[in-house]
């Protein structure tokens, strides 16, 4: 039975990786925690749930990943995909103590794939949870309960009291009725707000209904929003979001990792006035995938169609929702509900400007078309062989870069550069710090897993002082 | 799919299952099952038959799914596979009608348990006489004072190789539908795997069993009672070699290779049997199908019965109880015999053959 008339000694907010890292460390050390998740039981771990796996520096071969991954490899990969849009203390600290975390997430229970070969090709440097994030969730919130963390479901923080950098309580509705708790520190641990859609208005206007949102629905950003209007420094571009494209008939919450389609480099892709937009080909589909969310939420509509053909079908995995399938490019225009006469010369203009070429489905290889806008640049092949298929995409969010600021000991920062008293945070709602934009496979875990450690070790210290 | 296969609804259910993991393949470190899916785009009838015969029912992918109920995709893959394992055990059944026996499995084995232990306690009742049921016999034929030696054998072996006969013939009905193709090795690493129970390791740490947590418990007990059985049975075959190859009449010593043989494998079938019952009842039920439940618990108390009986039948030989024990413990062996073909026991051929298959494309 959770007292919440006591005063804990850290109060975790959220649910997810970050959050029970934080919370199972900060216990490990001593401290009385209660976290507070908001979904219920079933749905708990925020978008950590479609996770699955971890990227992680490494000088040696081990169990679960093959070869090295170098601080300096890793920071390279960073300060590229950012764009320069980090902090290179923060990021170099993170990647050299994410050298440390497997042992310790193996002894709270999680479990590892042995090192992946094959089509994902990620087996170097990240580490693949067994059975994905939930499975890892499920070691961690029974590592967290053995040890003594109070946990509570459907429990929404929905206002702190902050007072000059120091966080007095916590109002909070749980099952429903409304609570106040009271902690020594508070761990943020709540995530972005890309399930916010009305949040998401202010910058994309009524676009966002046609957004999918990937992940969970409870990532509504309220601690995040109620924090930057109490004088927590901001951090990370408010506007911008990572996504992907996939399937326009997902559900628009939730739907994971599914609904992605990996359809694009060998298809053309045209949007709502059957025109193509972009170079479907410019590189292989792991380095491009995530900018076609965005291209496509920038297009009439926020809605893309993949056209390809028979010879095509089988070099993609499989989709959840089957493909629609037509004889002749004008049946499948029609099934697709656009222009027929604009998509037959739309493909029939792209099949003109195929070279030849040696086709390599599993690097750059040499077909590319001359003399169309824009080219297609790799594994252009003419559209002629029938049957025809086609899947509608829409862009997928997967979570947004604004976030508050923090210093090396995950304590969050004010608007004035103080550090605050008693708030740390961990995770997405922090990792604008490191990952200011773009995105590198398995580094939100990572972020997540360090900060969490970070911030559980530094609140505990802070509590019983 | 050729347009004229039936589909059932748990067909259809497991099929919409299987498309949405296979945009997933987050469960792929947990047994064969995902590796053998991702090597398919589309899934026939026979793929799924295949798939579900395949998968141990370990549960770990039902703990790790992100799109487990609530969520609204349901995916509940062991649920889903528990029911077309049971269709394909009816589909194949033979003689065919008997396949309409899964449908209530439960219902039909205690039933046929009822009937034959019935049927011999009133028939030993009938045409014995009460002094013989209730004297005290010991040395050699002492079982068969009580029962004839020839009604014994010949009811046993018949029903036996019935058992046999029509188990082989759904086994060999079952491998030609699923289009497998093998050689002696895959058949050699099948065989592994099934003895092993490899594919209840769910990756190493064994399977989701009674809850969300981690254990061998499962699968050691399924060793106890797998091994128990065969332990039994090769009591029973040496017990053979005794009478007619040398002449040895039984009961034998405590210390005999069948009663030594017998006994261990009773004790073990016991433990296995009793521990699974109650990991059931202990189990989480939103993986579990409940239509094959009650088909599940009755083999496990049938199989619990002839290893108690058994048991008990050697305590209390010398005593004037033996009579009455026996017919009892020969009932239900008879029983078990009988339901074997019709049962939850036609799991562990279909398995091993879904193994093969699964060696044979790898």
């Amino acid at each position: 039975m959770v007292d919440l008339t006591r005063t804990y000694d850290v109060l975790v907010i959220g649910g997810g990786n970050a959050a029970v890292c934080a919370a199972v460390t900060a216990r490990e050390a001593g401290a009385t925690v209660l976290l507070l998740e908001h979904a219920p039981k079933h749905f708990r771990g925020g978008n950590s749930r479609h996770t699955r796996n971890f990227r992680g520096m490494h000088t040696a071969p081990t169990k679960v990943l093959t070869g090295a991954y170098l601080e300096d490899e890793y920071w390279d990969d960073l300060n590229r995909v950012t764009g320069g849009h980090t902090d290179e203390a923060l990021a170099r600290m993170t990647i050299r103590v994410s050298a440390e975390m497997t042992p310790w997430m193996e002894a709270c229970g999680v479990r590892f794939q042995p090192a992946l070969s094959g089509t994902l090709s990620l087996s170097r440097t990240n580490a693949f949870f067994l059975g994905g994030g939930k499975a890892l969730l499920n070691a961690y919130y029974a590592t967290a309960a053995r040890l003594g963390v109070d946990i509570l479901y459907d429990a929404e923080v929905t206002h702190l009291h902050v007072d000059d950098g120091f966080v007095r309580s916590a109002d909070i509705t749980y099952r429903g009725f409304p609570a106040t708790v009271t902690a020594r520190c508070v761990v943020a641990a709540s995530g972005g707000f890309q399930a916010n859609l009305d949040w998401m208005r202010k910058y994309w206007g009524d676009a966002v209904d046609n957004f999918v949102i990937r992940g969970t629905p409870y990532a509504k950003g309220r601690v995040l929003r109620d924090l930057l209007d109490q004088g927590v420094a901001p951090i990370g571009d408010p506007t911008q979001f990572h996504a992907v494209a996939l399937d326009a008939r997902s559900p628009q919450f939730d739907g994971g990792i599914s609904t992605r389609l990996d359809s694009v480099p060998f298809s053309i892709v045209v949007n709502r006035d059957g025109q193509r937009f972009y170079d479907e080909g410019e590189d292989v589909w792991p380095k491009r995938y995530a900018i076609w969310g965005r291209l496509i939420a920038q297009q009439p509509g926020q809605i893309a169609y993949s056209i390809c053909d028979a010879k095509a079908f089988e070099l993609f995995m499989p989709s959840v929702y089957p493909a629609l399938k037509a004889d002749s490019i004008a049946e499948l225009a029609h099934k697709m509900g656009l222009d027929v006469a604009t998509v037959e010369k739309t493909v029939a203009d792209y099949n003109a400007a195929v070279q030849p070429g040696r086709f390599d489905s599993s690097g750059l290889d040499e077909c590319r078309t001359e003399g169309i806008t824009p080219p297609k640049t790799h594994w252009a092949r003419r559209i002629e062989e029938g049957p025809f298929y086609g899947y509608p995409l829409r862009p997928g969010i997967t979570f947004t870069y604004l976030g508050v600021k923090v210093n090396e000991n995950a304590r969050v920062l004010m608007a004035d550069g103080k550090p605050s008293a008693n708030l740390f945070a961990s995770g997405e709602i922090m990792a604008g710090n490191i990952l200011g934009r773009g995105y590198l496979a398995g580094f939100g875990m990572t972020i997540g897993t360090v900060f969490g450690r970070i911030a559980g070790r530094e609140a505990a210290r802070h509590a019983r002082n | 799919m050729p347009a004229t296969e039936m589909t059932t609804e748990a067909m259809a259910d497991a099929r919409r299952n299987m498309e949405i993991c296979n945009g997933c393949r987050y469960c792929e470190g947990f047994c064969a099952v995902f590796p053998a899916m991702q090597r398919r785009r589309e899934f026939s009838g026979a793929d799924l038959d295949h798939l579900a015969n395949l998968c141990h029912g370990c549960q770990g992918c039902f703990h790790a799914c992100q799109y487990a109920p609530p969520h609204p995709w349901g995916i509940n893959v062991p649920q889903a596979f528990a029911v077309v394992r049971a269709e394909s055990y009816a589909a194949h059944a033979w003689p065919k009608p008997m396949g309409q026996v899964f449908a209530r499995n439960g219902t039909l084995v205690s039933l046929l348990t009822a009937i034959a232990v019935t049927l011999v306690l009133a028939l030993a009742g009938i045409l014995q006489s009460g002094d013989v049921m209730l004297a005290t016999h010991t040395g050699p034929g002492a079982f068969f004072a009580v029962i004839p030696y020839g009604v014994m054998v010949w009811t046993a072996s018949a029903a036996f190789l019935y058992a046999l006969l029509a188990l082989a013939m759904a086994t060999a009905s079952y491998w030609r539908a699923s289009g497998g193709k093998a050689r002696p090795i895959h058949i050699a690493r099948a065989i592994h795997d099934a003895m092993t129970l490899k594919n209840l390791g769910g990756g190493g740490d064994g399977c989701n069993y009674p809850g969300e947590g981690f254990s061998h418990v499962r699968r050691w007990l399924h060793h106890a009672m797998a091994y128990g059985f065969l332990l039994c049975f090769a009591a029973t075959s040496v017990a053979t070699i005794f009478h007619h190859g040398l002449g040895w009449i039984a009961p034998y010593s405590p210390i005999s290779l069948p009663v030594l043989l017998g006994t261990i494998g009773g004790i073990l079938m016991l433990i296995g049997t009793t521990g699974l019952l109650w990991l059931k009842v202990l189990a989480d039920p939103a993986p579990l199908a409940r239509a094959v439940l009650g088909g599940e618990y009755a083999m496990l108390i049938l199989l619990a019965s002839v290893a108690k009986t058994g048991l008990l039948l050697l305590l209390l030989r010398a005593t004037p109880l033996m009579g009455w024990l026996l017919a009892l413990h020969l009932g239900f062996v008879l029983a078990l015999f009988l339901a074997l073909p019709y049962s939850k026991f036609v799991h562990g051929l279909f398995r091993t053959a879904a193994l093969i298959r699964d060696h044979g494309e790898r």
